[in-house]
């Protein structure tokens, strides 16, 4: 095993796009998110990529709409109000079915908020963001090393279904350094197939191609739409990813994703110090989520307790997953507060403890 | 083995640099490491800190709220970080800019003269580790030949006489512990 390398969570989501054959970023500076367009600045063209500072969000998710119809793996980034300005472009790529990469890097919110780490993008990461009907595949990672590794499995997912993905992070993983292991090969670019509904310059005579979001004919939108719905429901079956631990005597499940996960976890580990049996299961993709995992542990199971940084969006999903058959609680912590582990720990004690039916901490 | 560690200091005096050596040499000694600085609106000569997280188990989070050591380098930085040291935790304190007495009497507070002894061996920059020399021997936490060994990873550029410097200002920190 070579040495772990020491690198910093947005660098980490940096390289690992470029090693999964990211060519073109278009993307305006924000905190907690700048190392990656300063990266992305002077790594691109050394691989023969382009680099674009956009003069807006704006701009820069048209770019990208641009860069992803001619068939070249192409990433934008932001943070949470940068990410907002983004939704029409991003509904639109969802519109014409164009793959491409976006990080949000999320801070605080609603409004300019602060730049400190927060989870309060959850609704507007798995439910679409923008207007109409559409989703985008959504990996959480937890750790600098999945900032790493995540960039790939996203583009493969988005070439293979023609979905725009994106990496929801936050300012902590962001900023923080850990130790990063270098276990895939870089992809070289030039063995990826180009798709046969991109766009560009034709040497030879072929049929027209067409890339848009609209149909105004009679119907059409409708089937359009219908048509995309069909990738979904594959993505929904093939694609949801998601890890446990301590959950097979668990009487109390913890759901959580990204950093809150290590909290909850350490929490976990502290209550079972404590005798109570306590485990976790993290989403790692949140759209799709796995709710037909939640839906099996949810009658063996006296409680769950959502942790997340943000004012209870997550634990919507996990209700609609456990679908009434036992209690759901919340731990939330919004305003871009960190988490730590004995608050998650005092959580589970009240719960399980005190049995408390309908706990709700909002700290 | 678990060690958090909070360093703390103007703009300028490496707190930065300190905080992603110490977990470097965590990496260099196999330990899972975390490093997590202050950021956004920081500047030379303004406040920085950083959080370090060395530990032979999982990380949870990156960020320290009790640190087992503080390493204070300024006078705000004492108000700010004294008081969340872990009961029986290190507070080690550079008395050449800190003239304010701790007042933490459950903890062990080490006194060292950081630019004093930066200036002696003939660079006030090497004043971190100085710092980190303490550190290194007081906690036991990471050797102070793995920092050596983790400098030129770090800061590929320096030359070797200055990484000679840096080392040797470690060990007269490490003398003070």
């Amino acid at each position: 095993m070579a040495e772990k390398q020491l690198m910093k969570g947005n660098e980490a989501l940096s390289e690992g796009a470029v090693r999964a054959g990211c060519r073109f970023f278009a993307g305006y500076p924000i905190t907690p998110q700048n190392e990656v367009p300063e990266y992305m600045s002077w790594r691109l063209p050394q691989v023969g990529g382009a680099f674009i500072q956009s003069e807006s969000e704006v701009a820069a998710i048209n770019v990208i709409y641009g860069a992803a119809a001619t068939g070249v793996r192409s990433m934008t980034s932001s943070s949470s109000p940068g990410i907002s300005l983004k939704q029409e472009g991003i509904s639109y790529c969802a519109g014409a079915d164009l793959p491409f990469l976006i990080a949000n890097v999320m801070r605080g919110g609603p409004g300019l908020g602060n730049i400190a780490g927060a989870q309060g993008d959850y609704f507007q990461s798995t439910r679409g963001g923008g207007h109409g009907d559409y989703r985008l595949y959504v990996m959480a990672p937890n750790c600098v090393q999945e900032m790493f590794d995540f960039p790939k499995r996203c583009y493969e997912t988005a070439y293979k279904y023609r979905i725009p993905s994106m990496i929801l992070a936050d300012g902590t993983l962001g900023q923080m350094m850990e130790g990063v292991e270098i276990k895939w090969p870089e992809i070289d670019v030039k063995t990826i197939e180009k798709p046969k509904w991109s766009l560009g310059i034709n040497t030879e005579r072929r049929e027209r191609r067409m890339v848009g979001s609209y149909d105004l004919r009679d119907g059409m939108l409708e089937k359009m739409v219908l048509e995309r719905v069909k990738r979904y429901k594959e993505i929904e079956e093939k694609e949801v990813l998601w890890e446990e631990k301590m959950t097979e005597d668990a009487e109390i499940i913890l759901v959580a994703y990204g950093i809150s996960s290590r909290v909850a976890f350490a929490g976990c580990k502290m209550a079972r110090e404590k005798g109570i049996k306590a485990g976790l299961l993290r989403p790692i993709t949140l759209w799709p989520f796995p709710k037909k995992r939640l839906a099996e542990l949810a009658p063996k199971t006296k409680n769950f307790l959502a942790v997340e940084m943000s004012l209870g969006q997550m634990v919507e999903d996990v209700r609609l997953a456990v679908n009434g058959a036992t209690n759901v609680n919340l731990f939330a912590r919004p305003g871009g507060s960190p988490i730590f582990a004995e608050e998650v720990y005092k959580a589970i004690e009240d719960i399980v403890k005190k049995g408390a039916k309908e706990y709700a901490t909002v700290k | 083995m678990y060690q958090g560690i909070r360093i703390s200091g103007f703009g300028g005096q490496g707190v930065i640099s300190a905080g992603v050596l110490l977990a470097y040499t965590g990496i260099i000694e196999n330990k899972n490491v975390s490093f997590f600085p202050s950021y956004g609106a920081e500047m030379r000569g303004g406040t920085a800190n950083c959080s370090v997280v060395i530990a032979s188990d999982e990380v949870d989070t990156p960020i320290v709220s009790s640190p087992d050591t503080v390493i204070v380098l300024n006078e705000p930085s004492l108000a700010k970080f004294e008081p969340m040291v872990k009961p029986g935790g290190i507070l080690i304190v550079n008395t050449s800019l800190i003239k304010t007495e701790p007042k933490r009497k459950d903890i062990k507070v080490i006194k060292v003269p950081c630019n004093e002894i930066a200036d002696k061996l003939g660079n006030a920059k090497v004043m971190n580790m100085v710092a980190l020399g303490v550190f290194a021997k007081a906690t036991g936490a990471l050797a102070i030949e793995s920092i050596g060994k983790a400098l030129p990873k770090v800061y590929k550029k320096l030359k070797p006489e200055v990484i000679e410097l840096n080392i040797k200002a470690l060990n007269e920190g490490a003398k003070l512990a």
